[in-house]
């Protein structure tokens, strides 16, 4: 074959070959499809009085069991739950429970736990010593089981939720925000700033902290989708998100008792759910990759 | 008492410490006893640690005896109520019962349950067979899915196959367990009709036997996906990492026989990693198994332990609760030994 038979080759095949190409390596280098659904969420969280055709915990007994996509006279287009909720309105309004999940419970267990990392790296010694060990027995519980009778125990309530999931969400950014403040604080520029007479927390926060973003940003967007898995669980369970407000796990649950006539009060929500969980996994390991591949062990 | 602790841990630690930036160092290198026993005295606290917040919350939560009595005692005697807290123990302080309780425990006696005040330990023995056969079966299963799809992915990486493992692996870590299990059921159940669900099986059939083995499937599939999922990627980024290691690349040079470089060379060395985290696995059953076994209606110590939080029978959920941290704590330890091992250069902080 010659040069030019090859030069030849080669023009016939690209175009398709080079479009398919582009597309599928702009697809797989950035996270568009990921990040389109987390859009949808964070909308449907925010606007659902809006975005919401209907009420999510008004019933309507006609329309119990409605069919989805409008069949047979059904008012809803995702159908009606067992007592003739609008479950498209449920699952816009459960979106917000997972979106909590994820601005109060993971911002404040990202707040404790790289203020405790910072304070055992940086102070080391007994201190570091202690939150350690902590950190290291924390690790060992079966943490949803304790959650789970917890929640039952305490009542089941928006706020016994979020303070469950931020005491599970608090653990690893200790100890990754721990072993870079371990490698920052021998710095040379830290030694300056303390040469310098800088005030400990003026290094903690303006030295050291910046140093540790990228770490907790990774941490936060791989631990995330675990935390709303959490949350689903304990509310599938009965534990988590009292019955009236709409929570994707306690739509599940309550459509479990009717799988064989209405699947789609179940699978709906579920659906939701581990599309979400999947989107933002695939984000996170997106941002690892580009932030902290040193992570990568972690995913 | 301070003393006592010094010379506990200078014991633990050794005399000296020389190690890169850890204990379990010394002159010799990696010390396995003193990593064993660190890693073992970890185990023990965090077992302590939760039953007490266990049995801590379950107290919390409210008068045991309010049981057995209207609130504000209606329908019960003083006299009934300080015979039977007398009978309980519950007349002593908190500290105290929690103490009273360990050693019980430790003697092997868990105490009745306070329904039916029938033994929380026999009761516990009857349904630990149908919890270990899940977890069990659920094992072998996600080994069987998650090893051989983690090394054809590697190994045929890039191709149809790849993808279709890595999706596989990617659906079972986001999907929720019980996600999972509701679609079984409405698949195979529901919609298909090939498997039953909603109890174990008849009593009276043999595990051993088909009847009663295809309840089982559901369930056990259910809950090893998303362990299969881990092992899968673990093998997989193990695998990859040993097939571009120079010894691979060097016995392929000398021409040896592909499959024979990929099984005794690759495949043995890879492995290794996959197994030692496999005790995670088998950890992570039980958080699994409590959701599983309340989907299929499975009757093992996580239905009963959902259904005591229900009652509040203290005794059956501290028990229950300890069982399943002890399991979850000692699978822990086993992964932690076999990781220490087969990977003597492990630091330890």
């Amino acid at each position: 074959m010659t040069a030019e038979q090859t030069a030849s080759l080669a023009a016939r095949s690209s175009p398709a070959a080079q479009q398919r190409l582009t597309l599928w390596y702009i697809l797989r280098r950035w996270p568009i499809l990921p990040v389109a659904l987390l859009t949808l969420l964070v909308t449907m969280g925010v606007g659902a009085d809006w975005i919401a055709p209907n009420d999510p915990i008004d019933q309507s007994l006609p329309d119990r069991n409605a069919r989805p996509l409008y069949q047979d006279g059904s008012p809803y287009l995702f159908g009606g739950d067992h007592v003739g909720r609008d479950v498209l309105s449920r699952v816009i309004h459960g979106a917000r429970v997972s979106l909590s999940v994820m601005g109060v419970a993971l911002s404040a267990g990202m707040l404790i736990g790289t203020g405790l990392g910072l304070l055992a790296g940086y102070a080391g010694g007994v201190v570091d010593e202690l939150i350690t060990r902590i950190v290291d027995i924390w690790m060992g519980f079966p943490f949803l089981l304790l959650a789970l009778v917890a929640a039952i125990i305490v009542g089941a309530s928006f706020q016994t939720i979020m303070v469950l999931m931020i005491l599970v969400a608090w653990v690893s950014f200790v100890r990754n925000v721990r072993a870079d403040v371990l490698v920052i604080k021998e710095s040379g520029y830290v030694a300056l700033a303390k040469i310098s007479g800088a005030s400990t927390t003026r290094i903690l926060a303006r030295h050291i902290l910046p140093g540790t973003i990228g770490t907790i940003t990774v941490i936060a967007s791989l631990s995330v989708g675990n935390l709303i898995l959490y949350e689903a669980t304990l509310s599938f369970l009965g534990a988590g998100i009292p019955a009236p407000t709409p929570s994707w796990g306690n739509m599940v649950a309550e459509g479990r008792d009717y799988l064989q006539t209405a699947w789609w009060t179940s699978v709906i929500p579920g659906t939701a759910l581990f599309l979400t969980v999947m989107s933002l996994n695939f984000f996170g390991d997106w941002l690892r990759d580009r932030l902290d591949p040193r992570l990568r062990q972690l995913g | 008492m301070l003393r006592l602790l010094r010379v506990c841990g200078s014991w633990v630690r050794g005399r000296q410490v020389l190690g890169p930036g850890s204990s379990v160092w010394d002159d010799n290198g990696f010390n396995m006893r003193r990593y064993l026993i660190r890693k073992l005295i970890f185990a023990t606290l965090t077992l302590l640690a939760a039953t007490m917040f266990m049995f801590g919350l379950s107290r919390l939560a409210g008068d045991p005896l309010l049981l057995f009595a209207k609130p504000g005692g209606y329908g019960m005697s003083p006299e009934r109520v300080e015979q039977l807290s007398k009978k309980l123990g519950l007349d002593k302080p908190l500290v105290v019962q929690y103490l009273v309780w360990l050693g019980r425990v430790l003697t092997g006696d868990f105490g009745e349950t306070i329904v039916s005040e029938t033994s929380v330990g026999k009761l516990m023995w009857e349904r630990a067979a149908p919890t270990l056969q899940l977890a069990i079966v659920s094992f072998i299963l996600s080994v069987l899915m998650g090893v051989p799809l983690g090394v054809v992915s590697a190994v045929k990486r890039g191709t149809l196959s790849d993808y279709a493992s890595r999706t596989f692996a990617l659906v079972g870590q986001a999907a929720p367990i019980f996600w999972v299990a509701i679609m079984a059921i409405l698949l195979f159940a529901v919609t298909l009709d090939w498997l039953p669900v909603g109890t174990s099986g008849p009593d009276h059939v043999s595990f051993w036997t088909w009847t009663k083995f295809k309840y089982l499937i559901m369930p056990a599939f259910a809950l090893g996906w998303g362990p299969a999922a881990a092992l899968l990627r673990l093998t997989r980024s193990s695998m990859l990492e040993v097939l571009d290691s120079e010894y691979v690349t060097m016995a392929r040079a000398k021409g040896a026989n592909y499959s024979a470089v990929l099984w005794k060379h690759a495949f043995r060395n890879a492995i290794l990693q996959p197994l030692t985290t496999s005790a995670i696995v088998l950890a992570s059953f039980v958080t699994g198994a409590v959701v599983i076994e309340r989907i299929f209606a499975w009757p093992g110590i996580g239905q009963l332990m959902t259904d005591a939080v229900w009652n509040n029978d203290f005794p059956t959920l501290t028990s229950t609760v300890l069982v399943f941290t002890a399991v979850f704590v000692a699978m822990n330890f086993l992964a932690d030994i076999l990781y220490g091992v087969m990977n003597p250069v492990i630091r330890y902080d």
